[in-house]
């Protein structure tokens, strides 16, 4: 049984088709790296997973008892964030809204939720500082508490790594390689750093306004598509 | 020289107005307004939304004038008028083809002048027109129910705004977020609105239609320069809002100026000062 499985899927802004023939799914643990050139449909298709945006034809579906409203989401940071006063704890915890519901308030489970997820990033020191102060990989580390509070099952990675440096890059990817193997949540990434993608996840999915390939990374290496794109080059 | 000096009241003079009854009644609505429009000030400025108060105001502008020439309750009508008007600029805001700036400024402008028309035409242009711009306490006496019905509201905001705190700070900080994880964005942006439009018509005779989106602004804006949490955020707003208001309504007696233009200029002073400290303690 998959997490969230894709068939035939197609998405269109305006009847105008972005992306078409999506068909993968991804299980329990599976590590899944979306690649593709910028407008190849990969934040198209993350909204449709997210359930921001319906399917135009085929369907997207979860289970495995996984709810559309419980896929952790670390979207790429808006500039609005940037001087928001808010504490890291604050952050972290509103990520349990949707166990909560309308119900007023945090109850204790909810903070209880928060200080592990903090503890499983190694951010418990960083608990009252002002978001908008910590540096960039700070920041991810916060919002990645913040969607496993979100989640338990499966995670959404927008471009974590872009606008960080290389070594702050390497260790952010080995946190979220970590996380996985810990506690066996899925992980889909989108990035256009294919050489990470390769690297660290065992399966990838290459988008070019169509499914152009879906498979484990060893296979990917060895197509005809892996390889161009590996080189630098553009698959056509 | 010699005018100025003698519109100032004497202290005893002061104290003796703000015992009066009609005074009371102003201050315990101002100080409840101040609350309400803090507190929504801070979701409304960090989420950019601080035009839609002026908008909204300047609607409110129109419907109080429009409620006067037809004799009909002016602080329900322009309520139901600015709700409305709320969830239109909400529409605008998103999906439409003039941008969210463009349509407030031309809402707003629109709302002026449509005041202005509808005055001029009927009872001809007073000086009234200056107390709904800027603020009156003295004329538009309050009477026992206003006060009960703007501090019911008042109350009724704040509870709302409680409830509905960790909503509001998920929509405020990353709505992308809240929505894939299933809040309902929309509902809790309408919110926002109705909540804002209804501070807006409640303050906006005593502080008139074109400074009243200033109460909401400033204190949330002063609090922003001392404050790093959110909910320390929220709360030292909710003070300054209300200690403003005090500062200004006492100015505004004892020099008789507008109550809306000397509350709005204690909040000028405050953030002046609180944005220079921390230029300073920046540049050390």
């Amino acid at each position: 049984m998959a997490l969230i499985s894709c068939r035939d899927a197609a998405f269109a802004y305006d009847g105008k088709t972005v992306v078409e023939g999506l068909n993968f799914r991804v299980a329990q643990g599976d590590y899944l790296c979306i690649v593709g050139e910028n407008g190849s449909g990969k934040s198209t298709l993350m909204k449709g997973l997210l359930g921001l945006m319906r399917p135009k034809s085929g369907e997207i579906s979860t289970g495995d008892g996984l709810k559309s409203t419980q896929i952790g989401y670390l979207p790429q940071q808006s500039s609005q964030q940037k001087d928001f006063p808010a504490s890291v704890y604050e952050v972290v915890i509103s990520g349990t809204l949707n166990r909560r519901g309308i119900r007023p308030f945090y109850s204790w489970r909810e903070h209880e939720v928060a200080e592990e997820n903090m503890e499983k990033l190694g951010i418990i020191p960083l608990r009252k500082k002002s978001f908008r102060e910590l540096s960039g990989g700070q920041q991810q580390r916060v919002l990645l508490a913040r969607a496993l509070c979100a989640t338990e099952k499966l995670l959404l990675l927008d471009e974590p790594v872009s606008g960080l440096d290389p070594i702050v890059t390497a260790e952010l990817y080995q946190t979220i390689d970590t996380l996985r193997r810990e506690t066996g949540v899925a992980i889909i990434m989108i990035s256009h750093d294919i050489r990470s993608g390769v690297e660290y996840a065992p399966h990838i999915l290459h988008l070019q306004n169509r499914q152009i390939f879906f498979g484990t990374t060893d296979e990917y290496k060895n197509s005809e598509a892996g390889r161009y794109f590996l080189q630098g080059g553009e698959f056509r | 020289m010699s005018d100025f000096s003698l519109d100032i009241a004497s202290v005893a003079e002061t104290i003796e107005i703000f015992s009066m009854d009609f005074m009371i009644r102003a201050v315990v609505v101002g100080l409840f307004v101040s609350v309400c429009a803090a507190l929504l000030g801070v979701s409304l400025v960090l989420k950019r939304y601080a035009m839609i108060g002026t908008g909204l105001s300047h609607i409110g502008f129109a419907a109080m004038i429009i409620a006067g020439v037809i004799d009909f309750a002016p602080v329900a009508f322009s309520m139901v008028v600015v709700v409305a008007a709320a969830f239109l600029l909400l529409r605008l805001n998103e999906n439409s083809k003039i941008k969210g700036d463009s349509a407030v400024a031309l809402i707003s402008t629109g709302g002026l002048a449509t005041g202005v028309i509808v005055m001029g035409i009927t009872t001809g242009i007073t000086l009234q027109i200056c107390d709904i711009l800027f603020g009156n306490i003295g004329i538009l006496t309050i009477t026992q129910n206003d006060m009960y019905f703007s501090v019911g509201l008042s109350v009724l905001v704040i509870v709302v705004f409680v409830l509905f705190y960790k909503q509001l700070f998920a929509v405020t900080f990353d709505e992308t977020f809240a929505k894939a994880t299933g809040t309902n964005v929309e509902l809790y942006k309408s919110l926002l609105a109705v909540l804002t439009a209804v501070t807006v018509v409640l303050g906006m005779r005593m502080m008139g239609a074109l400074l009243i989106t200033s109460l909401t602004l400033f204190p949330a804006l002063s609090a922003m320069r001392i404050c790093k949490r959110f909910l320390s955020v929220v709360i030292a707003s909710a003070i300054i809002g209300v200690v403003c208001f005090g500062i200004g309504i006492f100015f505004s007696v004892s020099l008789t100026l507008p109550p809306g233009a000397s509350i709005v200029g204690v909040n000028l002073i405050l953030f002046t000062i609180l944005s220079g400290a921390t230029w300073v303690k920046k540049s050390n």
